[in-house]
């Protein structure tokens, strides 16, 4: 069994790799340093989708779907938000509404709640990898939380994919990722949605010549 | 591939190609054309599946529910298609309109059409969900279209907050599939095991934990897609940044593409945990968007706001009748999201030439516009009627049946309370609409935006056709509350299906 403790460790480590880079993105607050944690975040993720293609009972659609995630995650989508840096210069989080220290004892709390959550994932699939799912959830909420309480536009796109990362991640730990064409209608949207995104991020700062959700104070009641 | 189950989806796919082609007044009526499709596949399909039948070909299906569905978006495409015509001809002799804004307001309102479509004739739920997402990402451009600091910020709050929203749902949708894959045999492919049929068929062998986690997830995320509390504040932002026959089309209809999934989930989710939990969490959501409605409409200053609040009641109310359940409160449900699609359609592109003579959003900037554009300002004064649910309108028969179908249900207290609720929301959105439409005129020098804006519009083409859709879709709500006629076995077999799902 040798050849199994070896899959083993990398699978443990890409789900360690997948935390780590969430938490990094909470910790780092220079907008450019969350592209390369978001690729690598994206790597792991193809890793453990390629993992578990190789025991799936339709290995080669299983294989697609892995592929399709790694081009996209790895290659897409840090060039598309890249195209989104680029028309906010020196973006840095100078005043996030939760400070640096304070986020990372959130997300230590929000890791807590996704384990509870995802208890009844846990105990309905009965595959070990099943057992990771809360690493899924985890992302989900790390997400929630980057979106919630950043400024720059940029920071909430990543807050947004964080929360996709961790759905996709939720997929696969739990029930060996869904079916082929609704994986592909999935990451047609999210390509889109960023696209869009990026667009608006434009025209944000060609309206209010900056990329701070502060000024989005137009429209209340 | 069965020709009946394809048109609905066809018809806006080919009215967006041809748009992308044809010059802007030929592809603004083919548009019309288009959405008319929708309406005579969807009328095809009803005759079809009325009495209970099933069409399925392949990642489609229908039943009487879909085609009730399909009726209300080709019902409600229609008269905003219509009213677009008019609201891009305006926009033209302004000189506010480049042929390639044109061109992709037509394409994006065709695509759109065709997610809304698609997402109810979907046979699948994660299908489900790709369509409903994918209405988010066409309809961001034109929330977004004015590019203003307004219209921008709309857009970007819209994308943000339903994306993250429908995520939820795409978690739900997972732990779904996690339970059905779980529960059984699953097919080849694994994509059957997501079709509403089969999640139906064994709805009793999911595991009651894991449904437990995903209705919850599923009703937040699909709920703040349909403008329910507590994620609706994307909602009257965009509904009021967008062009009126948008908000038309999204108020109208697309809030209620995204609560189909909510009533196709819920009985699934009651065959597997009762239906108490979906009771429960329905009551909460819908009381509390008629509270926040109803609080957030007595000092609104914006109409087309006033508009998207109103969405909010409404949906509301579509959230209690589904929370009691049962073929009568459903039935009555049903009625209210073709009722409230047509006369919120009205109400939105009326506003739209309002806004258009007058220059401003506000309502004090409105005063006396019955006397100064009788027809319009007249049918957007009946489809306010309409919407505050009086008779002849069907929403009057809607909210009749709902109240007495709770009452029968032991939720009196809960229906009682949503109504008082309605009853504030009646007297805000009564005194708004009245100073609007009654009263001195305010042309005079104080507003010079009117001042300006009123010999501009007067000499514009063809002005006598466009109260025609808007006549039409008030006609057609006032016919539903008079008389359902040949609609009433096909209100019947949807209201079963939405009731007891599929069998």
């Amino acid at each position: 069994m040798h050849g199994a403790t070896w899959v083993e460790q990398i699978f443990n480590l890409a789900c360690g790799l997948l935390l780590l880079t969430a938490v990094g993105a909470l910790w780092r607050r220079e907008t450019s340093a969350l592209i390369p944690i978001l690729a690598v975040q994206g790597g792991a993720l193809t890793v453990i989708a390629v993992l578990l293609a190789s025991g799936h009972p339709d290995a080669t659609e299983a294989m697609v779907v892995a592929a399709v995630v790694g081009l996209l995650k790895v290659v897409v989508i840090p060039l598309l938000l890249r195209r989104v840096r680029r028309l906010v210069r020196n973006a840095r989080e100078t005043r996030p509404l939760v400070n640096v220290a304070t986020s990372l004892l959130a997300a230590a709390g929000l890791c807590l709640l996704a384990y509870a959550a995802a208890r009844p994932l846990v105990a309905v699939a009965e595959t070990p990898t099943a057992r990771a799912t809360p690493v899924g959830l985890s992302l989900v909420l790390i997400g929630f939380f980057l979106a919630a309480t950043r400024h720059r536009a940029i920071s909430q796109i990543v807050g947004l994919l964080l929360i996709d990362n961790g759905i996709a991640a939720t997929a696969f730990l739990a029930t060996d990722g869904v079916p082929l064409i609704v994986e592909l209608g999935v990451c047609a949207d999210l390509v889109l949605a960023v696209l869009v995104l990026q667009v608006l991020t434009a025209r944000m700062v060609h309206t209010f010549g900056d990329g701070d959700l502060d000024d989005l104070r137009e429209l209340h009641d | 591939m069965n020709l009946t189950l394809l048109g609905p989806v066809a018809a806006p796919v080919a009215g967006a190609l041809l748009a992308a082609v044809l010059p802007r007044r030929v592809a603004a009526w083919t548009s019309l054309l288009a959405a008319v499709g929708v309406l005579t596949t969807g009328i095809a399909l009803a005759a079809r599946t009325g009495h209970g039948a099933t069409l399925a070909d392949g990642l489609l299906r229908a039943d009487a529910l879909t085609a009730w569905l399909v009726v209300a978006v080709g019902a409600v495409a229609t008269v905003a298609c219509w009213a677009g015509v008019h609201h891009l001809a305006d926009l033209a002799h302004r000189g506010a309109l480049t042929p390639g804004a044109a061109r992709r307001y037509l394409v994006l309102v065709q695509a759109f059409l065709a997610c809304m479509t698609f997402a109810v004739m979907a046979a699948n739920a994660g299908l489900f969900w790709v369509a409903v997402e994918a209405t988010t990402i066409v309809t961001a451009f034109l929330v977004g279209h004015q590019r203003t600091r307004a219209s921008v910020e709309a857009a970007w709050k819209y994308v943000v907050l339903c994306s993250i929203g429908v995520g939820i749902a795409l978690l739900g949708t997972i732990c779904v599939y996690a339970a059905a894959t779980a529960a059984g045999p699953t097919p080849a492919g694994g994509l059957e095991a997501l079709n509403w049929s089969y999640l139906n068929q064994h709805a009793a062998q999911l595991d009651p934990g894991l449904m437990r986690l995903a209705a919850g997830l599923v009703l937040l995320g699909f709920g703040a897609k349909a403008g329910l509390v507590p994620m609706h504040a994307w909602l009257p932002d965009a509904h009021s940044q967008a062009p009126a026959p948008v908000s038309a089309l999204m108020s109208g209809v697309l809030l209620s593409v995204a609560f189909y999934g909510i009533l196709r989930y819920k009985s699934i989710i009651d065959a597997a945990l009762g239906p108490t939990y979906v009771r429960t969490l329905l009551v909460v959501a819908g009381l509390g968007s008629l509270a926040l409605a109803a609080l957030l409409l007595i000092g609104q200053r914006d109409y087309k706001r006033l508009l998207a609040y109103s969405s909010i009641e409404h949906m509301g109310l579509i959230a209690l009748g589904t929370a009691i359940g049962g073929r009568l409160a459903l039935a009555a449900v049903l009625l209210h999201i073709l009722g409230h699609g047509l006369a919120k359609a009205v109400a939105f592109c009326g506003a739209g030439h309002l806004l258009h003579q007058v220059g401003s959003p506000l309502i004090t900037a409105v005063r006396g516009a019955l006397t100064r554009a009788p027809v319009t300002a007249g049918l957007f004064g009946l489809a306010v009627v309409a919407l505050l649910g009086l008779p002849p309108f069907a929403l009057f028969a809607s909210e009749i049946t709902l109240a007495r179908a709770g009452f029968a249900a032991g939720l009196g207290a809960v229906v009682a309370t949503a109504f008082l609720l309605v009853l504030v929301a009646f007297a805000a959105i009564a005194r708004h609409a009245a100073g609007m439409l009654l009263g001195l005129s305010s042309v005079s020098p104080t507003s010079p935006s009117s001042a300006a804006e009123h010999p501009d519009t007067a000499p514009a083409p063809r002005r006598g056709l466009r109260w025609l859709p808007l006549a039409l879709g008030l006609l057609a709500a006032a016919g539903l509350g008079v008389w359902l006629g040949p609609v009433q076995p096909l209100l019947d077999s949807a209201a079963l299906v939405a009731a007891e799902g599929i069998r």
